[in-house]
């Protein structure tokens, strides 16, 4: 179209014509990459056909009985079944929500590490705290056991030595403040890394506004209240968005391995009681059927979250 | 700022709290491994609290007498490795393919794989799928799920289009197919995208839990990662060890004999020894990686 300039005409259309010559050559380098997704992030959901048969390992399909909606009725229908669904939503809700309560302790975080002028400090603090995000959750059961176990766990041995205690306390194995505990580990293991995205917000704030507020007089917490913090809502908010997409997601892996008959009835989330039913007990049939509904409900939060982050801030996060 | 400000109550308030902080998450660390090297005695009775006592190595020896931990450690170092490698490579040049507009319907395959990021089918119509597709007691299992990660995908493409799209050109002209410009014009550019999700996926990789506690029953499959898991529950199959293991000719100290403490500590300070000795050198690409990540694509 630009033929006045002669140049750049020729290296257009020379780029068509490759570009046209190659667009199925581009494609079908991609496919081996296109079937491994749709093999495992497609296929599963035709999975879903196990909510509707009597499925036992083993059996094929096709000899198995069809329950059409058996399962997701006898969700709510059965009355033991029902209870159950309560007190696993319930334990959902519950560290669900102290998780949300907790999400502005990255921020104080942040805002109080930039306080700190020591650079050395401030350099092995970050180190340091970073450290467990990268560790598994099996690991961090195992510091939880040489630290609270009740047989010569590090923290029975301190109190006994120093007479605080007269019997020894089994924190693991007791249902006392179970989500607490949960809580406060997530907190011991994400705090410094959930952290660094608003420490690096903070570097992105402009130095004069911290100069023009200083020059009308603004001290050290005025400071923070009316710069710091209005600099990092904006990445705090599309974080929160995203947890609130994530309320009924806890994650399977933290509540199975600090998971014991003692503390069960209070530490099962929708994930480890999806696994206990479908993986431990075999009924993959119901399992299916929990898995679908939990699927759909997280999608439709998803969404709510987006559309919340439109309505307030014009920008989705998705 | 000239002038040096003079210490409130505030700042001895945040000193003292970052540093209990800091100290909280050093010394799980810190009384993990005095205890791999102190008196099994002692450290099984919980006595070793604060420093090491009674010193010795020779847990690190007998720990690998224990029938299978040998073989978990090739199995944890095989599925970083491979799994890493092919991460990268496919993470890369996805990401790259993605960039070219001129692929036949572009825009429908990436949303294609990035949708994948916000919805899953659940774990267990996942399980069945990967049985029906002959993913359990298989090595594979732990490499082919996590080849196309739609976030690293994001990243790659992100950062090509970032480079100078003239250097690609320059080389179309010059005849170079699509793959010789990957790899020969690309490639270098991005290296240091590259290096950030080789280290998020090796981290990823060597602590993944789940999908052997799924997939895998054959024992010879098993990861650190879970025989660390089995050992901290099954104290009776830990009792069977320390018998095995008490035969070490090694062991001439009878206070140095394995224990069920010993044999937890040390496989936990193997378990996390890796990431303990990349950490120093990945810390400045994770903060650079989870920046970019933020500034979506």
């Amino acid at each position: 179209m630009n033929t006045s300039l002669s140049r750049p005409a020729d290296s257009s259309t020379l780029r068509r014509r490759y570009q046209s010559r190659n667009k199925y050559k581009l494609f079908f380098m991609a496919v081996p990459f296109l079937v491994l997704v749709f093999l495992f992030s497609y296929l599963p959901l035709y999975g879903w056909i196990y909510a509707l048969y009597d499925y036992r390992p083993g059996i094929p399909l096709s000899e198995t009985e069809f329950m059409g909606l058996h399962w997701f009725s006898s969700i709510v229908s059965n009355h033991v079944q029902r209870q159950e669904i309560i007190r696993v939503m319930r334990n959902t809700f519950a560290i669900s929500s102290l998780g949300l309560l907790t999400s502005f302790l990255p921020v104080v975080f942040a805002i109080f590490l930039t306080e700190i002028r020591t650079v050395w400090f401030k350099k092995v603090v970050q180190t340091i705290t970073t450290l467990p995000n990268f560790i598994s959750w099996v690991l961090v059961y195992a510091f939880a056991f040489m630290l609270f176990s009740v047989d010569n766990g590090f923290l029975n041995n301190l109190l006994t030595s120093l007479h605080l205690i007269d019997h020894k306390l089994n924190i693991l194995a007791s249902d006392n403040h179970t989500w607490l505990a949960m809580t406060l580990w997530s907190v011991w293991k994400g705090l410094g890394w959930g952290a660094i995205m608003y420490i690096a917000a903070i570097t992105g704030i402009d130095p004069e506004l911290y100069e023009a507020a200083k020059v009308d007089g603004a001290g050290r917490f005025r400071l923070m209240w009316h710069v710091t913090i209005p600099g990092i809502v904006p990445t705090y908010f599309v974080l929160l968005v995203l947890s609130i997409a994530n309320f009924i997601n806890n994650g399977l892996e933290q509540y199975y391995v600090f998971a014991n008959a003692m503390n069960m009835n209070h530490i099962e989330v929708l994930d480890l009681y999806v696994y206990n039913v479908g993986m431990a007990n075999s009924n993959f049939g119901f399992a299916t059927a929990v898995s679908i509904l939990k699927s759909l409900v997280s999608l439709f939060l998803l969404f709510m979250a987006n559309g919340l982050s439109k309505l307030v801030r014009g920008e989705s996060v998705i | 700022m000239g002038k040096k400000a003079k210490i409130t109550l505030f700042d001895v308030l945040n000193y003292t709290l970052f540093a209990l902080f800091t100290l909280a998450c050093f010394f799980p660390f810190y009384y993990l491994f005095i205890n791999t090297i102190s008196n099994n005695d002692l450290s099984s009775r919980g006595l070793v609290m604060f420093y090491p006592r009674g010193f010795h190595l020779t847990n690190y020896i007998d720990v690998f007498r224990i029938p299978g931990l040998g073989r978990a450690a090739l199995v944890s170092v095989a599925r970083t490795v491979l799994g890493t490698a092919l991460t990268v490579a496919a993470s890369g040049f996805l990401g790259y393919l993605f960039t070219k507009n001129e692929m036949w319907g572009r825009k429908f395959w990436y949303r294609f794989v990035i949708v994948t990021m916000y919805f899953n089918a659940g774990l267990i119509p996942w399980f069945l799928i990967m049985r029906n597709l002959g993913l359990t007691n298989n090595f594979l299992a732990y490499i082919l799920p996590g080849i196309v990660s739609p976030f690293f995908i994001i990243l790659v493409k992100t950062f090509v289009e970032s480079t100078p799209i003239a250097l690609q050109e320059s080389a179309q002209i010059d005849g170079a197919g699509y793959f010789t410009i990957f790899w020969k014009i690309v490639m270098p550019l991005i290296t240091p995208i590259l290096a950030t999700i080789a280290i998020f996926s090796a981290v990823n990789q060597w602590n993944q839990f789940y999908d052997t506690l799924f997939l895998i029953t054959n024992p010879k499959l098993f990861t650190l990662q879970f025989i660390l898991y089995r050992y901290m529950n099954e104290a009776t199959s830990l009792a069977t060890l320390m018998k095995q293991s008490t035969g070490s000719a090694m062991n001439t100290n009878l206070a140095n004999m394995a224990t069920a403490t010993s044999i937890r500590t040390t496989v936990s300070m193997i378990v996390v020894a890796p990431i303990l000795l990349v950490y120093p050198f990945f810390q400045r690409y994770f903060v650079k990686g989870i920046m970019i990540g933020a500034v979506k694509g």
